[in-house]
């Protein structure tokens, strides 16, 4: 148990895989289900996207407990401001909530401050689906698509190759499961499922994505090889 | 006013008998004794218009104006006292940009007309005296044009189209006449110069000024002054129109 002692002083880290991708006409945003502390699995199912507001969600990465306390600061401001405007909020007022907090807590020694790498996204009336990357230090930047948490170093080739403007919402949200998928075939602390929230002007729609539907990549077990007893290894590609 | 006198319009703290505030009423007369000011909403925007009463013929001309910009897509036009409503738009002004440093966009029309009517409502409640001023708020946000009137006791109310002051009656009734949902702001920069000049009373007043703002499309969803020259252009028509009344 020395790998658990050892690490107690650390949070949760939700070392993670987070991606949001633009469509016509909405966003899906995604994550795996993975949380641990150093190598150690806190949490196999959980769920890395918050709902904002009714029309945006927020996908997060970096600590655990300073990105869910970002989230219900923002919750609470933007539920003050909706009931001000009468409607739901615009995304790039919510993203803006989360980026202020962000900025004006951020430390520049390892404690201090927080450790918060979001992906913001939703759907809105005037300008419609958006996606916007908010990397640790309060920068906010408005994306076609946006990736985050350690797993993201490798699927960027994949997203800079595969991306295209014009996928319809069943196209990108393969798209996004492809990508995070092959992100916890790479990375250790990404792993579980896939969870995928699509919104558009309709409403949100969640997703599970389990090993049934998931094709393995590399050296992954076949889960459902495995299930019935055909089971073997991936090779690849 | 009968009550005049009796003891309860020392304070905006006390109601009269028959619950007035009568602090409020009289700021109200403030109000309706200052030159008129109109505000209409176009079908691609709003357009502003103020008498403003010159009380001296070697008054510069352009200064202590009555219509101002709030924020880009916001502008108001007051009148009643004319300090007061500077100090009212000063507290738009910091909404407005406190909003927008706050949520990252710019106030929509509604927020503001709400935060300027809390804003008067308090000096009914608490302080010195309301404010004798009446101011119309021309906003085009996300949501479109709007017109807004927020009086001195702290009520809001969205229009199509509105006027306060002396010429608010008469106004009121031509404004009633205009079809607003098929004109364009540039036929409503005209409408409104014609109607100020109607209702301006020669015999009471003789000098006035008029100022002219609008947001709308033709100004990129920007609060500016009319241009110089559709402001003459209006300014000559509304002079003939009303030359031709009095042939009639």
């Amino acid at each position: 148990m020395d790998f658990i002692r050892n690490n107690q002083s650390q949070s949760p880290d939700t070392g993670t895989t987070i991606i949001g991708v633009a469509y016509e006409g909405g966003i899906v945003i995604g994550c795996d289900t993975r949380v641990s502390i150093g190598n150690y699995i806190n949490n196999r199912t959980s769920d890395k996207i918050t709902p904002l507001a009714e029309n945006v969600f927020l996908a997060r990465s970096g600590s655990a407990p300073d990105t869910q306390l970002v989230a219900d600061y923002v919750r609470h401001l933007v539920h003050q401001h909706v009931m001000e405007i009468g409607r739901d909020p615009d995304v790039k007022t919510v993203a803006n909530l989360a980026m202020q907090i962000v900025y004006n807590n951020k430390g520049v020694n390892h404690g201090q401050g927080l450790c918060a790498a979001m992906v913001c996204a939703g759907w809105d009336k005037h300008n419609g689906g958006q996606v916007f990357a908010m990397p640790i230090g309060g920068t906010l930047l408005p994306v076609p698509w946006a990736i985050d948490g350690s797993g993201s170093t490798f699927i960027w080739g994949f997203m800079d190759a595969e991306y295209r403007e014009g996928m319809t919402r069943a196209e990108t949200e393969v798209f996004c499961i492809k990508a995070i998928s092959l992100a916890m075939a790479r990375d250790a602390s990404s792993g579980g499922m896939v969870r995928l929230v699509t919104v558009d002007k309709d409403g949100a729609t969640r997703r599970l994505v389990t090993h049934e539907e998931m094709e393995p990549f590399y050296e992954e077990l076949d889960l459902r090889k495995v299930r019935d007893g055909s089971g073997g290894v991936a090779l690849g590609i | 006013m009968s009550s005049i006198g009796t003891g309860y319009d020392l304070t905006t703290t006390t109601f009269s008998p028959d619950g007035k505030i009568f602090q409020v009423d009289y700021a109200q007369k403030a109000i309706d004794n200052s030159g008129t000011a109109i505000g209409i909403r176009c079908k691609d925007g709003v357009v502003l218009g103020v008498e403003k009463l010159v009380i001296s013929k070697m008054l510069v001309e352009g200064s202590n104006r009555r219509i101002f910009s709030c924020d880009l897509h916001a502008g108001i036009a007051t009148s009643g006292l004319a300090a007061d409503g500077r100090q009212i738009v000063n507290r738009a002004r910091a909404e407005a940009a406190n909003f927008k440093n706050f949520f990252g966009d710019a106030i929509p029309g509604e927020v503001l007309c709400d935060r300027i009517a809390s804003y008067k409502h308090l000096f009914t409640l608490y302080g010195t005296r309301p404010y004798g001023v009446g101011t119309l708020l021309a906003v085009y946000d996300e949501e479109g044009p709007q017109l807004y009137q927020i009086e001195a006791s702290g009520v809001g109310m969205r229009y199509f189209g509105t006027a306060v002051g002396k010429g608010r009656q008469g106004a009121k009734t031509e404004i009633e006449r205009l079809k607003l949902s098929e004109m364009t702001c540039r036929e409503g920069v005209l409408a409104v110069a014609k109607i100020i000049y109607q209702v301006h009373d020669d015999a009471k007043d003789k000098a006035f000024e008029l100022e002219l703002s609008w947001v709308c499309d033709e100004s990129q969803r920007r609060h500016e002054r009319v241009p110089a020259d559709l402001h003459a252009t209006a300014e000559t028509a509304a002079k003939a129109a009303l030359e031709d009344d009095d042939d009639d």
